[in-house]
């Protein structure tokens, strides 16, 4: 608790800084949005610019993600959406070669300081990831895991039921605990692997296209779990499908790949950043509009 | 006009019937040389299999009229002898053996899973030196047994770990000998564990080791110990490198892991089939159809193990 509170006080201190830099350095228009600039922020990127083995992947990325929010990563492939959610948990660190520069503000914290230890960040910051990938173990077992790494293994059914109540998941397979995960069907192994994920209490949840292997109606099931989720978490999502950015997310970042002069290279690039509804109906950004409504891409 | 009326003309019957025959006549008509060809191909495949079970069987066929007569509970329990082939058994061999097997799973085990987890889980495999392991364990598991003999007779017998000729030495060289093939197996059981688990564990704040311990590791055992019991079969058969260690042909006592003779059961096989009395040739061949049936019972328990537990992911 005591390590919590100290998080939290040098989070506002820097927090608070990072204000007065924001009031000082003239930020670019599309940024700034007078309802949600005051609200907490979870990550702040500046310059942002990750590169594997030299080459870079995404450049000069700048957005703020907040609390309670549901933020979309949208855009074509290729255009670094996964390689940016990665950098946020530090998933990115297990590349050989992978390198994030800019800066990185978890909470107003350094994420890629000297001190942060990415496994610590992971425990704070959780994923799902594209396909489901539940651990060849029990349903109980899979849930526990995290709880039982951690050390937490007082009340573990407790634990467990809330975790599966949390991902809707519970009434499904409350009478079957102890059998294997692999025997779910697709959509409720991604809801085993969600609930996995909020058993170890994270701050944040990190969706690499949860629902792009997933039929219709689990979609559905996933996409209402994520606008209950967010009362609790602050959500980061990626995803192909723009209905699905346009349902669930409060914010939405598009990104585009951007080729150099003689087109040996290409990265990612954040073209626009802002409320969702705006994207979609008013975006700013010529490139987006013909992106939301399906000329290119 | 309808479609009904054109239909029927005579015109348009022959027609239709004419293409109907062009088409049977495509599918039909098979060239006469694709049919021998066929035939005789599956003809030569098929003998090569029956070629290479017909080793199998003739040394079945052998060891069995041979030793049929000579099968009997004296084989485990009693020692041999030189005077009395008719009572002499294969005791202290069968014990030897089974010391000598625990003695490599003791050793094996423990290194060739910290080996293969290394190799697979932590070696930069971009670096050069750790590509020239890779390699040389691939050539290891080439290398001839009874050079693993010479190998643990200078350095385990003699020189630096200095035991002696003792049934622990003997044991020390077949581990070396089945370490590689151990690795190489445990090497693809990890590997057969898909990313997204390692992800996924690493994703709920794991550290390495744990995702190691509690994912990967539980995840290959099943192929690990596949691997282990096809290792062990393969030590249980050698007899090249054990002579050059010490295993004696005459052993009447059950034999000790660090003091005194010792002795395994192809090394004595080897022994009674050396002698001109017909009664010890018998004896020879029960002692192959034992270790033939423990053989043979090890491998059907890996592969029975291999299909039950494999994971499909």
């Amino acid at each position: 608790m005591a390590a919590d509170e100290s998080r939290a006080g040098t989070g506002r201190e820097a927090r608070e800084a990072a204000a007065e830099r924001a009031a000082i350095a003239v930020r670019p228009e599309e940024f700034q949005h007078g309802s949600s600039s005051k609200r907490e922020k979870v990550f702040e990127l500046n310059g942002v610019e990750v590169l594997y083995s030299g080459v870079s992947a995404v450049k000069g990325i700048a957005l703020d993600i907040h609390r309670n929010d549901v933020t979309a990563l949208i855009g074509p492939s290729g255009c670094g959406k996964s390689t940016l959610l990665r950098c946020l948990n530090r998933m990115n660190d297990l590349i050989p070669g992978a390198e994030v520069r800019g800066e990185l503000l978890y909470h107003g914290e350094d994420l890629y300081g000297p001190e942060v230890d990415p496994v610590q960040a992971r425990k704070l910051i959780g994923m799902v990831f594209q396909k489901p990938n539940p651990f060849p173990k029990s349903i109980y077992d899979n849930v526990a895991f995290g709880p039982r790494i951690l050390g937490r293994k007082e009340d573990l059914d407790a634990t467990v039921e809330r975790a599966l109540r949390g991902a809707a998941l519970w009434d499904e397979v409350k009478d079957r605990l102890d059998s294997n995960a692999f025997g779910l069907s697709g959509g409720q192994q991604q809801r085993l692997c969600i609930a996995r994920c909020i058993a170890v209490e994270p701050d944040t949840i990190l969706m690499d296209e949860p629902c792009s292997a997933l039929d219709p109606i689990s979609t559905g099931k996933i996409e209402d779990l994520m606008i209950e989720l967010k009362e609790e978490f602050s959500i980061v999502i990626v995803t192909h499908n723009m209905q699905q950015a346009a349902r669930v997310s409060d914010r939405t970042a598009f990104l585009m790949v951007e080729l150099d002069a003689d087109e040996d290279n290409r990265w990612g690039r954040l073209v626009e950043f802002d409320d969702t509804e705006k994207i979609f109906t008013n975006p700013s950004d010529q490139r987006t509009e013909d992106y939301v409504s399906g000329k290119v891409g | 006009m309808t479609m009904g009326s054109e239909r029927a003309t005579p015109r348009n019957r022959l027609a239709v019937a004419g293409a109907r025959a062009t088409t049977q006549a495509m599918l039909r008509d098979q060239p006469r040389g694709d049919v021998i060809r066929n035939t005789l191909f599956a003809a030569l495949l098929l003998l090569a299999i029956l070629i290479a079970l017909a080793g199998l069987v003739a040394l079945l066929i052998q060891a069995f009229a041979q030793g049929a007569s000579a099968l009997s509970i004296d084989l485990f329990t009693n020692g041999p002898s030189s005077i009395r082939p008719e009572s002499a058994g294969f005791r202290p061999a069968i014990i030897g053996s089974l010391e000598l097997i625990a003695g490599v799973i003791l050793f094996v085990v423990p290194i060739g899973i910290g080996a293969a987890l290394y190799l697979e889980e932590y070696a930069d495999k971009t670096r050069w030196w750790n590509r020239l392991i890779e390699v040389n364990i691939q050539n290891l598991a080439a290398v001839p047994s009874i050079i693993y003999g010479i190998l643990g007779l200078s350095f385990i017998v003699r020189g630096p770990l200095d035991l002696g000729f003792v049934l622990a030495a003997g044991s020390l060289t077949l581990a070396l000998l089945v370490l590689p093939m151990v690795i190489i197996a445990a090497r693809e059981a990890i590997r057969a564990v898909p990313d997204s688990i390692r992800q996924g564990s690493l994703a709920l704040g794991a550290t390495k080791w744990q995702t190691i311990r509690r994912q990967v590791l539980p995840a290959s055992i099943p192929g690990i110990v596949t691997g282990v019991i096809l290792a062990v079969s393969r030590a249980l058969g050698e007899a090249a490198p054990l002579l050059l260690v010490g295993a004696a042909a005459f052993v009447t006592f059950d034999p000790e892991p660090f003091s005194g003779g010792y002795t395994a059961l192809p090394v004595q096989i080897y022994n009674y089939a050396t002698r001109s009395q017909e009664e010890f040739q018998a004896l020879a061949a029960a002692g192959i159809i034992v270790m033939l049936v423990v053989l043979l019972a090890m491998n059907s328990f890996a592969i029975w193990l291999r299909n039950r537990y494999e994971q499909r992911w």
